[in-house]
């Protein structure tokens, strides 16, 4: 019955993508500018059925309906309802309705956004969406289809991996996808407008809103994301430059390079070829990320259970959304002339577009390097984080330095900024750096300078963030992301050099003892809960130079559907310094093996991030109120 | 056929591609020493120039029996059922990780039977298998 419904109005969501196309293009060519009234009612009711589509489908999941394959091989009726809910995107198929669902959602969106204006660039736009949105249906109902009927209906379902049962795991996928799943927005205008010729700054207006939109999702998505991996999956690592993690990288570097760039186009007109180009280029690397992934063609640690033909109809997506970029950008690319003045704020915004571009092309070569390798020699390797930090480190230095100063130049002038006032934070931040390091036995001199040059940005982010807040100017967003980056890399470099890990084995009653903490294996228990029984154990950790004791509770558990054993760690998280102790078991030996580490500044991490996203939202608001 | 602006976008096409080309070629270079290479417990065996002491993974199946758990280690067989090496490894074992089923451990090896491991990697879904591994067993059967 679901399953019926559920193609049903697919299908009807379906049609209304292939009507919206088809009128649209019979629209355009009318003379009058106002858009009409059928074109409102079209995409509503499109975003009405797809929305229907998905709650079928939550329904499913939420009333355990096993007689859909898709609800059958992902859930369980002892499943709390939490996990039922986000199972329902915890798989490719219903990823795929969700993907399917943002994609309406902004087309629609965009449509009501500045409504009557720009008509025959808004009908564009909506052609180039929907074909977007039709090529991805016409996949989920013959490929992927969710609402696959099972007959006869088992009465019980296979489980969701337990491990993928995590609140944050919940929440990472629909911000991720509100991410890099909302660019499509920004595909289709720029395709739009290379066609109707727009105006520069006109487009520059239109989209900004939309690439803030996606680039603060997708910085917070990222943050999920991250969490779920330091907490879940126990080494006590948050990034791993996993094929994975990079291909959710890939399009922020584009995202960013596109804002910033925007700046630009909408003050000065420039760079509108380069801004067409990073529109397109970016969800074009997120479907290339999702072939990736999808596909199962790169050793991943973690994926999606992987199938060929999921890769060929994404790769065959791609090519045409390739050529067919590429015929228009060729057909219609706009001529412009740009003089930039060396030392502009221009210069600047350029200058953070070629880092974004260099950290991409690294992080790209890095991914698929692999990938080429086997198929031209055979032979399988896989990139470590040796290769991102020794390439990546280095440039960083400077990249700091130019977020710092780049925000002080002015537009359309060379003028030096306060030269004095420069240097003076920069000796000041090599003093702090120099006063408050003892951990020299690990740092190199390009730590150091990373460590120098991003507490100059963070001292530079505050001036500035007091100056924007005293004339109350947009700035306001740009100061507060620029000191998250600033204490994004700060922390993650102290970070990195403060982090201790020891590994040993115990009995339960056993101490072990560590240079500056003791480590009481006190007692063991066994605890039942709903789906799984879990073994306990109580450590005692005693801090001995500070005399602080305190008790982590890392668990083993065997979860019942599907039967599955996993560490869960024990982390006691304060504000400056994490404590963080996985434990576990083999072949029932009375040695339990433990891993105890200290990470420092975990929280300020993860709170720079935040910043970071704050400062792309608050944006957003406050375009919203202008 | 193609007037004269449409040839100099194909000419700067090209000329941005072939800078693209050009730090690709130079990465890959910087890529040569950072690379883990994967093996399997055959490859090391029928290689002739393993180096030892350095930095890279093998993958397998854990062998049934063969974990062993004392005060100072763990130690399990890797096998892909022609040959096996001898893991010794300090440390928390990844979920997911048991007999009979995939495991890669990064690490080095001391001679050819035996590889001290640094990290044992996870996988997050009990059905998934890495390509590698799965051509490693493909192959055996």
């Amino acid at each position: 019955m679901l399953s019926k419904i559920g193609i049903l109005s697919t299908l009807i969501s379906t049609i209304l993508s292939f009507l919206l196309v088809y009128q649209s293009f019979s629209e355009v060519k009318s003379k009058n500018n106002i858009i009409s009234k059928k074109f409102y009612y079209l995409s509503f009711y499109q975003l009405l059925f797809i929305i229907f589509s998905f709650l079928i489908l939550l329904f499913g999941y939420i009333f355990s309906d096993f007689s859909l394959i898709n609800v059958y091989e992902n859930s369980h009726t002892t499943k709390p309802l939490f996990y039922k809910i986000t199972g329902t995107w915890g798989n490719h198929e219903g990823s795929l309705l969700l993907w399917i669902n943002i994609m309406v959602l902004f087309s629609f969106l965009f449509l009501v956004y500045k409504k009557n204006t720009e008509k025959k660039f808004k009908l564009f736009t909506l052609i180039f969406q929907n074909i977007l949105i039709l090529f991805f249906l016409i996949f989920l109902l013959t490929n992927s289809n969710p609402f696959s009927e099972i007959y006869p209906a088992p009465s019980q379902g296979m489980g969701l991996n337990p491990i993928l049962q995590d609140p944050a795991l919940g929440i990472h996928p629909p911000l991720l996808y509100l991410g890099f799943v909302s660019s499509s927005i920004y595909f289709s205008a720029a395709l739009a407008s290379l066609i109707c010729r727009l105006e520069a700054n006109v487009f520059a207006k239109f989209i900004k809103l939309w690439v803030v939109i996606s680039w603060s999702f997708q910085t917070l998505g990222i943050l999920v994301g991250s969490i779920w991996a330091y907490y879940e999956l126990g080494w006590g690592g948050y990034w791993f430059w996993d094929p994975v993690e990079n291909s959710s990288l890939m399009p922020w570097f584009l995202m960013t390079a596109l804002f910033h760039s925007l700046l630009v186009l909408e003050k000065k007109n420039g760079l509108y070829a380069w801004v067409l180009i990073l529109s397109i280029l970016t969800f074009i690397m997120s479907v290339t990320g999702t072939f990736l992934v999808r596909s199962g063609i790169l050793n991943s640690v973690h994926t999606f259970a992987n199938d060929p033909s999921r890769g060929l109809f994404i790769l065959i997506f791609l090519a045409f959304m390739i050529s067919m970029s590429l015929i228009i950008l060729f057909k219609y690319f706009p001529n412009e002339k740009n003089n930039f003045l060396f030392l502009s704020k221009e210069s600047f915004v350029l200058f953070n577009n070629w880092f974004m571009i260099f950290f991409l092309t690294v992080v790209l070569i890095g991914t698929l390097y692999p990938l080429f390798l086997e198929v031209l020699s055979k032979e399988k390797v896989s990139v470590g984080p040796a290769y991102y930090n020794i390439v990546l480190a280095p440039f960083i230095v400077p990249f700091l330095f130019l977020m710092s100063y780049g925000p002080q130049s002015k537009w359309f002038s060379s003028k030096l900024v306060d030269v004095k006032k420069m240097f003076f934070i920069i000796l000041l931040s090599f003093s702090l750096v120099f006063i408050f390091a003892n951990f020299e036995k690990d740092s190199s001199f390009i730590t150091t300078l990373i460590l120098v040059f991003s507490i100059y940005l963070i001292l530079q982010s505050f001036l500035d963030l007091y100056t924007s807040i005293k004339n109350n100017s947009f700035n306001l967003s740009r100061s507060i992301s620029h000191l998250g980056f600033g204490m994004l890399i700060f922390f993650i470099s102290t970070n990195n050099i403060l982090s201790t890990e020891s590994n040993f084995n115990l009995k339960v009653g056993e101490t072990k003892k560590l240079t500056n903490y003791s480590i009481k294996f006190n007692n063991l228990k066994i605890l039942k809960e709903k789906n799984y029984e879990t073994l306990v154990g109580n450590f005692l950790i005693t801090d001995i130079k500070n005399y602080k004791e305190e008790n982590l509770k890392p668990e083993i558990r065997v979860y019942n559907q599907p039967k599955i054993v996993t560490y869960e760690s024990s982390i006691k998280s304060k504000i400056l310094s994490d404590t963080y102790l996985t434990m576990s078991n083999l072949a029932g030996s009375e040695f339990y093996s433990i891993r105890f580490q200290t990470k420092p500044f975990m929280n300020l991490i993860w709170i720079s991030v935040l910043i970071i996203s704050a400062g792309g939202f608050l944006r957003i608001l406050r375009r919203e109120n202008k | 056929m193609l007037n004269k602006k449409v040839k100099n976008r194909i000419v700067v096409f090209f000329g941005l591609a072939f800078l693209f080309i050009i730090v690709t070629v130079s990465s890959i270079l910087a890529l040569k020493d950072n690379i883990l290479y994967f093996l399997s417990p055959t490859e090391v065996r029928e290689s002739s120039n393993i180096v030892f002491n350095k930095k890279m993974r093998i993958g397998g199946m854990v062998k049934k029996g063969s974990i062993y758990n004392d005060r100072n280690e763990i130690k399990f067989i890797i096998t892909d059922l022609k040959n096996e090496i001898m893991v010794s490894y300090k440390g928390t074992v990844p979920n997911l990780f048991s007999e009979g089923k995939g495991v890669i451990a990064e690490g080095s090896l001391k001679d050819k039977k035996f590889f001290v491991a640094k990290r044992i990697l996870a996988k997050h879904d009990e059905n998934y298998m890495p390509p590698d591994l799965k051509n490693v067993i493909k192959d055996v059967k």
